[in-house]
């Protein structure tokens, strides 16, 4: 079928494949929840720290085991179902959640060696495959649907309350995420320009070849896809989805117990999954030099490891510095930044690169593509800035007429 | 293996599917279009067309079915629906008769599709399901591309005559946010329209 990008399953199956086809996602889903008690644990220590503050400091050393206590403690919490509640739905909601969070990472290359025109395969009980749990022909596009399926989670889980302020944070929720996913998406698409693959493991292994996608793209689709990552993960300053002083708790408002730590299970999840996708994406996955030759494995895994640790501290270091968005503040960076900005320097790229295939002189295009963007992006901000005025006179004329009952009325 | 995936696939389109028609709720009918459209992904990716079950999820489950439910969330329809009320006059018999012909005609192919059964592969085949990305992408942007273009030009159409539509309705007075326009172009504003502190850090 569709499996044989890995060379372990090339020659067939038989009984040793599958057992390390199992060991690896094994390992993988018992390493994930491992990492996000880590996580965790990370978050609370270093934004303690950000805030002069000690953190959790009583569980095991430097309070390592609080998320364990905290996860044992979940356990045993009364699981409440409101009366309003739709049953099903509201239980289904969590797994809707937690699952792609899951799979997701399945298709990440974690390691295996990369340099010198090395294709990334290690050798396991004698067979040769590669470090990730599935490498399927459409790589990051799994991860986009799998995102999209992510949605469904918190929207039902607002919805099936039967609670306004669920209601409310699921709508944001869902709003926010399929808008940043767009952004998202056509960040990811100037990689499959570069790339030329869709696969995670072709994607790395085309960057160990040449340079990383950070600098072969032009930096702009990675600050792209960070901002619009951390939307969709709805980490502050785009946390509207669970804006505490608003919506109580958003979308999870209603659960408790081992429901609501699933939730939160998949937050964390997502956040490594997400950091992990933006290493293999962008900065050459789990490569790096291999500094000794004993235990050469372990390096490429250090890098990578590394390369997510990086990711991860920017987000706690964001959610440390960063104030919440405005609704309307968020959805404007979205829709008249983010995505015209995505799809013009997708533009570029591809211009760029279908004049190298026919030859043409680099620098006229290079002039010529920049101008016509910019010509579009004065188009764009010209149309936003009319619309913006125009609504200031509407609403200023509406103000008059009513006086000032209308000055409270905040966002939606 | 493939009967056994095919049979997994089916049996979730067609579960779902029902669930779509018999659901009381409108979201769980909505649901369980997802899960009609999840098992058609299945059956792409039987058929190798990896991509296509990509684009099946992230497309239909993850934007289209979205905004049905954002709909149905947002017009508060979750309750059901008076059902005595016909909202177009002659839907049902109609539906009826255009379901029967459909029926119908589905019942033709079928027969017509098993009397020329040879059991060999249709088509020429995609070369392996690594490539069919590729190959879809030059189909589209080369035989297909007049179709493609007029058909983004359609989408660019229908989604500016929607903009256009809903500003018109919407009626010149919106009780817009005042201060929350005015403060995102960073303009002087009125300094009592300040929001009530929206500060503070969460542990």
């Amino acid at each position: 079928m569709i499996l044989a990008a890995d060379p372990l399953l090339v020659d067939g199956i038989d009984l040793t494949v599958a057992l390390i086809v199992l060991l690896k996602a094994g390992v993988a889903f018992a390493m994930l929840l491992v990492s996000v008690m880590l996580v965790i644990w990370f978050e609370r220590k270093l934004i303690s720290d950000m805030q002069n503050r000690i953190g959790p400091a009583m569980a095991g050393p430097w309070g390592i085991l609080q998320t364990l206590a905290d996860g044992i403690k979940l356990f045993f919490k009364e699981d409440l179902l409101p009366t309003r509640a739709d049953r099903v739905v509201f239980r289904l909601a969590p797994y809707l959640s937690i699952i792609p969070a899951f799979v997701a990472f399945a298709i990440i290359p974690v390691g295996g060696d990369f340099t010198n025109g090395g294709d990334g395969t290690v050798s396991m009980f004698g067979r040769s495959t590669l470090l990730q749990v599935a490498d399927p022909p459409v790589g990051v596009l799994f991860f986009l649907a799998l995102s999209s399926i992510a949605v469904y989670g918190v929207m039902l889980a607002g919805w099936s309350s039967g609670s306004k302020y669920p209601l409310l944070g699921s709508v944001r929720a869902s709003a926010q995420m399929i808008s940043y996913e767009a952004a998202l998406g056509l960040a990811i698409a100037t990689v499959f320009l570069t790339s030329g693959s869709l696969s995670t493991h072709e994607i790395v292994v085309g960057q160990s070849a040449t340079t990383w996608n950070v600098l072969a793209t032009g930096i702009v689709p990675f600050g792209i896809f960070l901002i619009a990552g951390t939307a969709e993960l709805n980490r502050p300053p785009f946390d509207l989805v669970e804006a505490e002083q608003e919506l109580v708790g958003g979308f999870h408002t209603e659960y408790s117990s081992i429901r609501f730590a699933l939730f939160f299970l998949s937050e964390f999840m997502n956040m490594i999954t997400m950091s992990a996708i933006a290493v293999t994406l962008f900065l050459g996955g789990p490569a790096g030099p291999i500094v000794t030759q004993r235990l050469a494995w372990v390096w490429p895994l250090f890098w990578f490891f590394l390369k997510v640790m990086a990711f991860l501290f920017t987000f706690v270091w964001l959610r440390a510095t960063l104030p919440r968005f405005r609704y309307d503040q968020l959805m404007d960076l979205g829709w008249k930044v983010l995505i015209p900005a995505a799809l013009g320097w997708f533009l570029l790229i591809a211009t760029l690169d279908t004049a190298r295939d026919l030859g043409w002189p680099t620098l006229p295009v290079v002039v010529v593509g920049v101008l016509a963007l910019w010509g579009g992006a004065a188009l764009l901000s010209g149309a936003v800035r009319k619309a913006r005025a125009e609504r200031l006179e509407e609403a200023e004329a509406h103000r008059d007429e009513r006086a000032d009952s209308t000055v409270g009325h905040g966002e939606a | 293996m493939e009967v056994a995936v095919f049979t997994l696939g089916a049996v979730i389109v067609l579960s779902g599917g029902l669930g779509v028609l018999l659901a009381r709720n409108p979201v769980h009918a909505a649901l369980f279009l997802v899960q009609t459209l999840f098992g058609v992904a299945v059956l792409f990716v039987l058929l190798e067309a990896t991509f296509l079950a990509a684009v099946q999820v992230m497309v239909y489950a993850g934007a289209i079915v979205i905004l049905f439910l954002f709909v149905i969330m947002l017009l508060g329809v979750d309750r059901a629906d008076d059902l005595g009320i016909e909202p177009i006059a002659g839907q049902r018999p109609m539906a009826a008769v255009v379901g029967v012909s459909l029926a119908g005609l589905l019942a033709t192919v079928l027969l017509v599709a098993v009397d020329g059964l040879t059991g060999a592969r249709g088509g020429t085949p995609l070369g392996d399901a690594g490539d069919n990305t590729r190959r879809l992408g030059e189909a589209l942007f080369t035989d297909m591309v007049f179709a493609v273009e007029l058909t983004a030009i359609l989408l660019t159409v229908a989604v500016v005559g929607a903009v256009a539509l809903a500003r018109r309705l919407s009626g010149p007075m919106q009780p817009l946010p005042v201060v929350a326009i005015a403060e995102s172009d960073d303009q002087p504003t009125e300094a009592d329209d300040e929001p009530a502190g929206a500060t503070g850090e969460d542990s």
